[in-house]
């Protein structure tokens, strides 16, 4: 029996940092050199940043992790490992000594992702070895009502943006008579930037499964579906593999562990509109038509899926369910504040350094996410802001870092807590640029039901846009502040209802940047290209013709030796001769 | 074409009786012809009853549905938020200089290549992502993109 083991993260952006070749190497190695090591796979370790991740364990060696691992690196890892005299050059954990990330680790608390990057994903073996199914076990001795207690005295918020009690929502699908119901695992994960539920999907399917179950039979259900984005193949395949595994060992279909409760569950692949992330548009989505919002009441679990009761959670909400009915919600309510407990998984991204996944206690001050977990901002630059809650959120600036994560607290400063999207912003990202980019993203993505978003949008996304063209005038700041009170007013969904959101965020944080671009024509962060005016400097440049060799409009000219110009009326500003000029002599202004 | 309508029909028959079926049917219509073509949305409809003005609603409304052909390589390039702050604008301009892609044109001459964005790929931590066929590729300057798109040659 081989005592050491060589766990690979193979969740997809390990594959898309190469994983696959590592692997293929690990047991090339392994095989050619008949080593005693198992080689086994995982899925997302949160560590994105450092993939492809290995970690390395066995009796009597420390357990420790590499990260930026190659092929060519098996070798030499494997054999030192082995020989107790490893030596490489990026060691991210180590469980006896310093290591990089090893506060990175420490100051976070792993409930939703207790599993990921620890199970192999597509093994059910894996996930019962971790106590996986016995939460399904102990709540079919209970009574659908005590179960629904148990969630709600946890205190447990939904997890997919609005942060609704999920006790009091199972509460009213299990009271809704009828003799059908259905639940359903919402996993469109629309906000663009954000990928919490990917990863969990990947890395521990059975959990949100195992989750949807225990629902589906304390409110009554028999029947669920799990919504998933058809952008994440990976998650796909693991919750294919993961349902006819759970079914084969009678977790899942008819007379789940004797007990005569039934239960079926089924995969949709969504198709690509982010309002089908709205939980009405979704139902009309699995019904096979376009998705569009419908009015609520009624609420879905009243009538929903094919007008039967239908409950509606989110991938991250499902997953907590199995552990707060092994550990009881007390235990859940160790962590987080008095009205937001548990934990949060945020996904890190944008200009910060450790970009990945993580799982923080609730009430953690912005701050102390972004410094002492994410590791702070890149390459030494000044921090602006970070977006959250995506295109229905806003950007909290510098000054309110010392915000801590929990619904209310988040919501105070005019962004939401959304789904977990953590998009970090340096000073070289423009916010009014950032604004229009989510206006252009809703403007997309309306489904054109209402007015006012439709037009609304459309009209406010030509504002920003004049706006970092440097043609905008200052009531345009008066007009937006109009059109984003009647869309707020005048919109069905929360597509519409929060669109202006990223708008009047910056607006009240940023505003002296739309006056920096309207009234003095000029981008703070250099970004907005139609702004920027490139020039030589006479004092620094040395003649050596890189930038004129380089600019494909071919509007600099200057002989050898001499001093270039730019002619500004020909030029583009794609920033070509700046990139190529060795002497700083080209500035971006 | 024969060969192909017996796919086709061998398609209807799996989703046959099956309610809410009607996105992946033509997901795995697509799948088939590459895209989704007048006459085989017509050819569903009158198979499933399915009124074709449902079908082409819904062939339009999700973005997952190409109403055109497309190339033997679909370029997904991320334009997500964190893709956005890191650059994704230059990546889609590298790739359309490199394709030598011209105003709205999204598939090269040779039929090898579509270019269309999308937002997010769930890799956000390698961005700039953009996904060639089902590999993805993060981490991308405007610089790297030539030898990226070279992988894919007929
Ligand atoms: C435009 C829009 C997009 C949404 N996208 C998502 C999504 O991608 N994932 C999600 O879980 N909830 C999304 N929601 C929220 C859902 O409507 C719903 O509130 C949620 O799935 C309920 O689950 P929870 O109570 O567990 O949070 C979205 C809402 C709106 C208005
Ligand atoms: S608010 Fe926008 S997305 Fe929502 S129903 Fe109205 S038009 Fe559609
Ligand atoms: S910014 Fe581009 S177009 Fe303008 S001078 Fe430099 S290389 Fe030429
Ligand atoms: S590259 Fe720089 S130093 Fe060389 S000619 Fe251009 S501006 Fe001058
Ligand atoms: S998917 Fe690889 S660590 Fe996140
Ligand atoms: S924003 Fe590009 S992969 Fe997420």
């Amino acid at each position: 029996m081989e005592k050491i083991i060589a766990k690979l993260g193979l969740g997809s952006c390990g594959i898309a940092a190469g994983a696959g070749e590592v692997w293929t190497e690990l047991q090339k190695v392994i095989n050619d050199n008949s080593l005693p090591i198992r080689l086994e796979k995982t899925a997302c370790i949160g560590m994105c940043f450092e993939e492809p991740v290995l970690e390395l364990s066995g009796e009597g060696k420390p357990k420790i992790m590499l990260g930026k691992v190659t092929a060519a690196d098996v070798q030499n890892v494997l054999d030192g490992y082995l020989n107790d005299k490893l030596e490489y050059n990026n060691i991210i954990l180590h469980e006896h000594q310093e290591a990089v990330h090893n506060e990175l680790i420490a100051n976070q608390k792993r409930i939703v992702l207790r599993n990921c990057g620890v199970i192999d994903p597509e093994s059910l073996e894996d996930y019962e070895a971790q106590g996986g199914y016995q939460a399904l076990r102990k709540a079919l001795q209970m009574q659908p009502m005590q179960i629904i207690d148990e969630v709600k005295a946890s205190g447990l918020r939904g997890r997919g943006g609005a942060g609704f009690s999920t006790g009091m929502k199972w509460q009213f699908a299990h009271n809704a008579k009828n003799d059908k119901k259905y639940v359903v695992c919402n996993a469109d994960e629309g906000d663009p930037g954000a990928f919490m539920d990917r990863s969990t999907l990947e890395g521990d399917p059975h959990a949100i499964i195992e989750g949807m179950i225990i629902g589906a039979y304390a409110m009554g259900a028999d029947e669920g579906y799990l919504y998933v984005r058809a952008e994440y193949p990976m998650a796909i395949k693991h919750l294919k593999k993961a349902l006819a595994d759970a079914e084969t060992k009678g977790y899942l279909g008819k007379n789940i562990m004797g007990t005569g409760f039934n239960c079926e569950l089924h995969i949709k692949e969504g198709a690509g509109a982010f309002v089908c992330g709205e939980e009405t548009a979704l139902m009309q989505s699995i019904e096979g038509k376009r998705g569009m919002p419908t009015i609520r009441p009624p609420f879905p679990a009243e009538s929903g899926l094919w007008g039967k009761p239908t409950n509606i959670n989110n991938v991250e909400t499902w997953a907590n369910i199995p552990w707060i009915i092994t550990n009881g919600a007390k235990a859940f309510r160790k962590f987080g504040t008095e009205k937001s407990p548990g934990t949060k998984v945020f996904a890190l991204a944008g200009k910060i350094v450790n970009s990945g996944l993580i799982e923080v206690p609730m009430g953690m001050p912005l701050h102390d996410v972004i410094y002492k977990v994410g590791g702070g901002i890149k390459n030494g630059k000044k921090f602006k802001g970070v977006q959250l809650g995506g295109p229905s959120g806003g950007c909290v600036p510098a000054h309110l870092l010392d915000t801590t994560v929990d619904y209310d607290s988040i919501t105070k400063t005019g962004a939401i807590m959304g789904s977990g999207g953590m998009v970090v912003m340096d000073e070289d990202s423009c916010m009014v640029d950032i604004a229009r980019f989510f206006l252009n993203f809703t403007q997309n993505e309306s489904c054109g039901k209402c007015t006012f978003c439709r037009i609304g949008t459309r009209r406010m996304l030509e504002i920003l846009t004049r706006i970092t063209e440097g043609k905008g005038e200052m009531e345009d700041i008066d007009k937006l502040e109009q059109l984003a009170v009647n869309i707020i007013k005048g919109s069905l969904c929360g597509l519409g209802q929060t669109a202006p959101n990223p708008v009047l965020t910056t607006l009240k944080y940023f505003r002296d940047e739309y006056i920096a671009h309207i009234v003095d024509k000029k981008c703070p962060a250099h970004s907005c290209t139609a702004l920027l005016k490139y020039e030589v400097n006479p004092e620094t440049c040395v003649g050596c013709t890189a930038c004129a060799r380089k600019c494909p409009v071919g509007c600099i000219s200057g002989a050898v030796k001499q001093v270039h110009t730019i002619d500004q009326n020909k030029c583009i500003k794609c920033g070509a001769c700046y990139a190529a000029c060795k002497f700083n002599a080209i500035t971006k202004e | 074409m024969s060969n192909s309508r017996a796919d086709l029909d061998a398609i209807l028959s799996r989703y046959k009786g099956r309610h809410g079926a009607l996105i992946p049917l033509l997901q795995d219509v697509q799948n088939l012809e590459g895209y989704l073509r007048q006459d085989t949305m017509k050819y569903v409809s009158e198979q499933t009853g399915v009124p074709a003005a449902e079908i082409f609603g819904v062939a339009t409304f999700y973005s997952m549905f190409r109403l055109k052909p497309q190339g033997k390589y679909v370029i997904r390039v991320c334009k997500g938020t964190a893709c956005h702050v890191s650059g994704a604008n230059g990546i889609l301009n590298a790739i359309r200089e490199n394709l030598k892609l011209n105003g709205t044109d999204d598939t090269t001459e040779d039929a090898l290549f579509t270019v269309m964005e999308v937002a997010c790929l769930g890799c956000c931590s390698l961005a700039p992502v953009i996904m060639i066929g089902d590999q993805t590729f993060g981490k991308l300057t405007p610089d790297t993109v030539p030898a990226v798109l070279k992988k894919f040659s007929a």
